[in-house]
């Protein structure tokens, strides 16, 4: 059988092969970035890098990068950081790391196709500040992308804090956090082409932010512990490697499936709406999505279901319920994703589908 | 060919995935999370717990076979849990293994096996599957002590021509263990499982309180002429035929469940000798051959842990209803099922009635138990 073909980036990026050869230079660095001699320093440089690599590139300065373990602990530190005091208004169809994070919040809801409306979150706004509202970049699930500007603006307007959780947009559309105006935006290596175990915690200039985890004071009092340098190394050549442009010369691939699929039967959760350019949210009426995925993975094409947990079961999407929605697969198309993926995945979805169609036993199989 | 496997991380069902992988096929294992394991963490030898997810895992990666995680939690909630408790409430012993068999096991799959382009299902079941020229026959396994074709009689034929069970034929659990260490497989002195999986050990009847709180209300334990001996903390607590945890102390002669009077919420006892009844009868009704059009000279099970016992079975199809005369009286635990064997080969089963339901039905056959 011929090596599989991976559709599933926004659960991890493949290894780009810059964020590759920083990480081999950072494991040959014996020295820990807080020693004071030349190893720390050497160290030190190969940090600040990275540092400098994620300030630019996302448009903010370098004193204002917090590095963290990943970006469950980013959102995990702007929610911790910007909370007290203030009430929490989330999207309904935030990421777990965000609605874990803030158990209490209220969850606003989102349009069929996953937008969220200004009019909603201006009108949730009035109901009382302090605020601070959480709102995702990207949808993981669906690509499906907040009218964020917009949305900042709202904020803004109200005196509202605004934390972004950008994950999956990161590297896949522009982004610019001091353009945007949140308070903090977070980030994770592996979701741009980086080892997994590092993400970043953008500030706002001058945002004052209390850690989570106190340790020895690094990342200037605001994350302890000793650097993981290779990770964060490796972050920041992905973060400087990974450009929209190239990113959006993945939506032709992902147009072409759509137009495959929907010409079959499917449905396209969030069509409607802008989204990502590598991700399909893909619902065949009838199917569950637990079959489909599997169906895949045994005929070599690698894609998930909405919410898969760590245990590898596939749950029921939160994300898919806002939008009155179930059972879709998710395609998500990687950095390096080959010239026939299209092809191939339509070639797997097409012989899946002939298969499911099976008649006498059409609405038996429907998602839970 | 392609096989779906379910494995639960048992032994069993790891030899069974082994053999097959062994044999050539292609093999592609699943195993199915039916209930929330934290709530059940603690719980050692019941079979689904997070610990047998990550032994499956574990087997599926030794082997290097496609593992699946299924979840199937409200399924079996709906399915088998709810069922459950609702039988007990209805004064009845049930019998999760056979309707989890039926539903989430060999219904759903079936389905998904066949959906993944998978030519069969097989599992870790000791029964053996004869093929005939009537399609394929379900028999009790060589190891009569391992023996499960009593849990399997309400797999429909259809579902049992899909189906391979390849332990059926060993000789003995302990040649299983013996396949699973020559595959150095790490569950091969792994304990048997034991008990209901979804229920921490010993105390169902909590979680029957919770789902149906009228199977934990109190009532009265009463004797065949209706005298009122004692009361009971729920019916759900009582099975037909026990003798423990009735509470009634004193000298006389010791006393059994005799029947269940859930609408009176009442505990019918009676001395061990009043128990046994000559007929049963059994509804929701499987047959594995041809319906009988005229009464069948046959042996019945009429709970797990027993050996088969000679008996004439009438089918009224209409009514859909088994009619059992027992060759020598039995106790009669409604919910349980009734197996029908000709030798070896199951002949297809139901569940037993309430014994109203059979003591009503005899009256109007004109015999008395």
């Amino acid at each position: 059988m011929a090596a599989p073909l991976y559709l599933d980036a926004n659960a991890t990026e493949p290894l780009r092969p810059e964020a590759r050869q920083a990480v081999l230079q950072a494991l040959d660095l014996p020295g820990n970035p807080s020693s004071v001699h030349g190893a720390g320093r050497a160290a030190r440089r190969l940090l600040e890098r990275a540092r400098d690599q994620v300030a630019s590139r996302f448009g903010t300065a370098p004193a204002d990068v917090v590095f963290t373990a990943g970006g469950t602990e980013a959102n995990a530190l702007a929610i911790h950081a910007l909370a007290p005091g203030r009430r929490i208004l989330l999207g309904a169809t935030e990421h777990p790391a965000v609605l874990a994070a803030a158990p209490d919040a209220t969850h606003l809801p989102v349009r069929p196709d996953g937008t969220l409306d200004p009019a909603v979150l201006d009108a949730a706004l009035r109901q009382g500040l302090p605020a601070l509202v959480c709102l995702m970049a990207a949808n993981n699930e669906t690509g499906v992308l907040h009218p964020l500007e917009e949305l900042a603006a709202i904020c803004r307007r109200h005196g509202a804090a605004l934390h972004v959780d950008a994950v999956q947009a990161a590297g896949r559309v522009p982004l610019d956090a001091a353009a945007l105006g949140a308070d903090t935006l977070a980030l994770s290596g592996h979701k741009l082409g980086g080892p997994k175990g590092a993400g970043a915690l953008l500030l706002r200039p001058g945002l004052a932010v209390a850690p989570l985890i106190a340790g020895g004071g690094q990342e200037r009092g605001r994350r302890g512990g000793t650097e993981p340098l290779p990770a964060i190394a490796g972050l920041g050549a992905a973060a400087a490697a990974a450009h929209p442009a190239a990113a959006a010369r993945l939506a032709p691939l992902r147009d072409a499936i759509e137009a495959f699929c929907l010409a079959q039967g499917a449905l396209v959760a969030g069509g409607g709406a802008p989204r990502l350019p590598n991700t399909s949210s893909l619902i065949l009426p009838g199917a569950a999505a637990e079959t489909q995925v599997i169906a895949l993975d045994l005929a070599g094409v690698q894609v998930s279901a909405g919410a898969a947990c760590s245990s590898g079961k596939v749950g029921a999407s939160h994300v898919l319920a806002a939008m009155g929605l179930q059972g879709a697969i998710r395609v998500s198309l990687p950095w390096d994703a080959p010239a026939d993926s299209a092809e191939r995945f339509t070639a797997a979805w097409s012989a899946m589908r002939s298969r499911l169609s099976r008649p006498a036993l059409a609405g038996a199989r429907l998602a839970p | 060919m392609r096989i779906l496997v379910a494995m639960s991380g048992g032994v069993d069902s790891s030899v069974v995935a082994a053999l097959l992988v062994e044999q050539g096929h292609e093999v592609v294992g699943a195993t199915l999370q039916l209930y929330d394991h934290g709530a059940a963490i603690q719980k050692k030898g019941a079979c689904c717990a997070g610990q047998d997810i990550h032994d499956a895992r574990r087997v599926a990666e030794v082997l290097g076979i496609p593992h699946y995680v299924l979840d199937r939690e409200s399924r079996f909630r709906e399915a088998v849990i709810d069922d459950f408790a609702a039988s007990y409430a209805r004064g009845e012993t049930p019998i999760p293994c056979v309707r989890c068999n039926q539903t989430v096991k060999f219904q759903d799959l079936v389905e998904l096996a066949r959906d993944l382009g998978c030519e069969a299902l097989a599992t870790g079941h000791y029964a053996r599957r004869v093929e005939g020229p009537g399609g394929a026959a379900l028999h009790r396994a060589a190891d009569p002590v391992r023996d499960q074709s009593y849990f399997l009689f309400a797999t429909t034929r259809e579902q049992l021509d899909f189906c391979r069970f390849p332990l059926g034929d060993m000789p003995d659990k302990a040649a299983v263990r013996a396949v699973a260490a020559r595959l150095g497989l790490a569950v091969a002195a792994k304990p048997d499982s034991q008990d209901i999986c979804f229920v921490p050990e010993g105390s169902y009847d909590r979680l029957v309180a919770r789902l149906r709180p009228e199977a934990a209300e109190p009532g009265e334990i009463v004797d065949g002429q209706g005298r009122v001996l004692g009361t009971h903390q729920g019916i759900g607590r009582y099975t037909v035929g026990q003798g423990r945890g009735l509470g009634l102390g004193g000298g006389g002669e010791r006393l059994f469940v005799a029947a269940i009077d859930a609408p009176r919420r009442r505990i019918v006892v009676g001395p061990r000798a009043a128990l046994p009844q000559a007929r049963a009868v059994a509804g929701e009704v499987n047959w594995l051959v041809a319906p009988p059009t005229a009464p069948l000279s046959v042996q019945v099970k009429l709970r797990g842990r027993e050996a088969p016992r000679e008996a004439r079975v009438a089918w009224d199809a209409a009514a859909g209803l088994m009619h059992v005369a027992l060759a020598e009286p039995n106790i009669v635990a409604a919910g349980q099922a009734c197996v029908v064997y000709d030798g070896d080969r199951v002949l297809g089963g139901g569940f037993l009635r309430a014994p109203a339901l059979a003591q009503s039905d005899i009256d109007s056959h004109g015999a008395a138990a």
